[in-house]
């Protein structure tokens, strides 16, 4: 297993009532299946998640990128406001 | 042969003592132009730094008229000039802080129709604006005309900051290739902003500005900076141009502007909430009320508001259920009855009503205007905010 590190921010902090967390993930997993993961231990997240951006290390992710072993995972949702 | 006169040596002595800026930098500041899209509250300080530090032409778009909700933190704007437009208000100030320079002002919606022809010639676009629609378009003509764009936003503490520049790095959609649905993000007006939240990212945005003007510097190309003011910190994440990007990928499918309010699914400007079939004015609801309270069948006043919006203001035996709580929350309602919804202007509540339309519920009205409508005409003692 893979423990991660999860950083929120903006909205997403208010919907998942949070602003870290952490999660076992199984080895070798990608973005997206990540992101299916994470809407499981919070439904809240559903409606944010497809259109947020991920980072893994401080780095922008894809879907498609494979998660590293301890790795920080920051969720950067859209903000519009000016 | 400088193009400096005397009085500008003076003004800008404090740029002409640093070797990075200099008399040549300041004379490229001098003939450099900026647009800024919006005039609000992070445009106030671009606005204001921008004409202080002597850039030659600033453009400003925006078609708005200030009003008393705007100077918690659009600190260009003055009381003196409430109601008064802007982009007049802006230019005004900015020609009182520095006659130097030349200020055009465009006293409306920046459009898909518009966006070109406005923006071509200006060295940099500044995003200041507050809407997604809005967003990818000031993205996509500073990609379409090969020049950055200087992005900023903010919600509530958080702030977001980059320099989009196809040419040298990731665009807006790379980042963010399909915007988020309608209402699923809170703009300043609905989710309220402290107020020197934009102080602190639009002068982010305004040093970005001026250091691409002057080629200095590392610059926010390929970087995102994410502040927030709670916990006073500033993050950086770094961005990937993506090749499968629709405007500065390697296969663009997007070549000239498209329909950004059919895209997004929300309108490009504030609106009032649009006039709706289930609307009841405050008054139609207090006549209501009084005949229905006779009879013992009260209605349902449903508060979508957030609980801290309660303390402002309240009608009596209400329920609140926030509006992001209310598609979990809808066990707690009945179909049956008659609900009447209410928010602070009517728009959360008439979105509260596509939920509950979807979900079965049919004997449904929207406060017009919201509680503030309420205060207005029914019950004087509460205050609109």
């Amino acid at each position: 297993m893979n423990k991660i590190t999860i950083l929120f921010f903006a909205t997403l902090r208010t919907r998942a009532k949070r602003s870290t967390m952490e999660l076992e993930l199984p080895n070798e997993i990608n973005i997206a299946d990540f992101k299916k993961i994470l809407i499981t231990k919070i439904p809240a997240l559903e409606a944010s998640l497809h259109h947020t951006l991920v980072s893994i290390n401080k780095e922008y992710a894809f879907d498609e990128d494979i998660i590293p072993e301890g790795a920080e995972i920051a969720l950067f949702p859209p903000v519009s406001g000016g | 042969m400088t193009t400096l006169t005397d009085q500008e040596f003076i003004r800008y002595s404090r740029h002409l003592l640093i070797p990075e800026v200099g008399l040549a930098g300041q004379e490229k500041l001098k003939t450099s132009s900026a647009l800024l899209i919006g005039t609000g509250g992070l445009g106030s300080p671009i606005a204001l730094y921008l004409a202080a530090a002597g850039i030659g032409r600033i453009g400003l778009v925006d078609y708005d008229v200030v009003d008393d909700s705007n100077l918690q933190r659009q600190i260009i704007h003055d009381t003196n000039t409430l109601d008064t437009l802007k982009v007049d208000s802006a230019r005004a100030r900015m020609l009182g802080l520095n006659p130097h320079i030349q200020i055009d002002t465009y006293n409306e919606p920046f459009t898909a129709e518009n966006a070109m022809h406005i923006a071509s010639g200006y060295d940099i676009i500044i995003d200041a604006s507050d809407n997604f629609p809005t967003r990818y378009l000031s993205n996509d003509v500073a990609v379409f005309l090969g020049i950055p764009n200087i992005y900023g936003s903010i919600y509530q503490f958080d702030g977001q900051a980059s320099v989009f520049y196809a040419k040298e790095g990731p665009c807006y959609r790379c980042l963010f290739p399909t915007p988020p649905p309608p209402h699923l993000v809170p703009s300043c007006a609905e989710g309220g902003v402290l107020g020197v939240l934009p102080g602190t990212i639009g002068s982010i945005q305004a040093t970005e500005a001026i250091k691409m003007l002057l080629g200095i510097g590392s610059s926010l190309v390929g970087r995102l900076m994410l502040y927030n003011a709670l916990e006073m910190s500033f993050d950086y994440v770094k961005l990937k141009k993506n090749p499968k990007c629709p405007v500065c990928g390697e296969n663009p499918t997007i070549t000239k502007l498209i329909d950004y309010e059919e895209f997004c699914g929300v309108p490009g400007h504030h609106i009032d909430a649009m006039p709706s079939e289930w609307d009841i004015s405050a008054l139609e609801l207090a006549e209501e009320m009084k005949n229905a309270s006779l009879k013992n069948i009260s209605p349902l006043l449903l508060d979508v508001r957030e609980p801290h919006e309660q303390k402002i203001s309240n009608l009596p035996n209400a329920k609140n259920i926030p509006f992001g709580e209310l598609a979990s929350r809808l066990s707690e309602l009945n179909t049956a009855q008659e609900i009447v919804i209410f928010c602070r202007t009517g728009n959360r509540s008439l979105h509260a009503i596509e939920i509950l339309l979807g979900s079965g519920f049919r004997k449904l009205k929207n406060l017009e205007g919201g509680i503030n409508e309420w205060a207005e005409d029914v019950d004087n003692s509460l205050p609109i905010y």
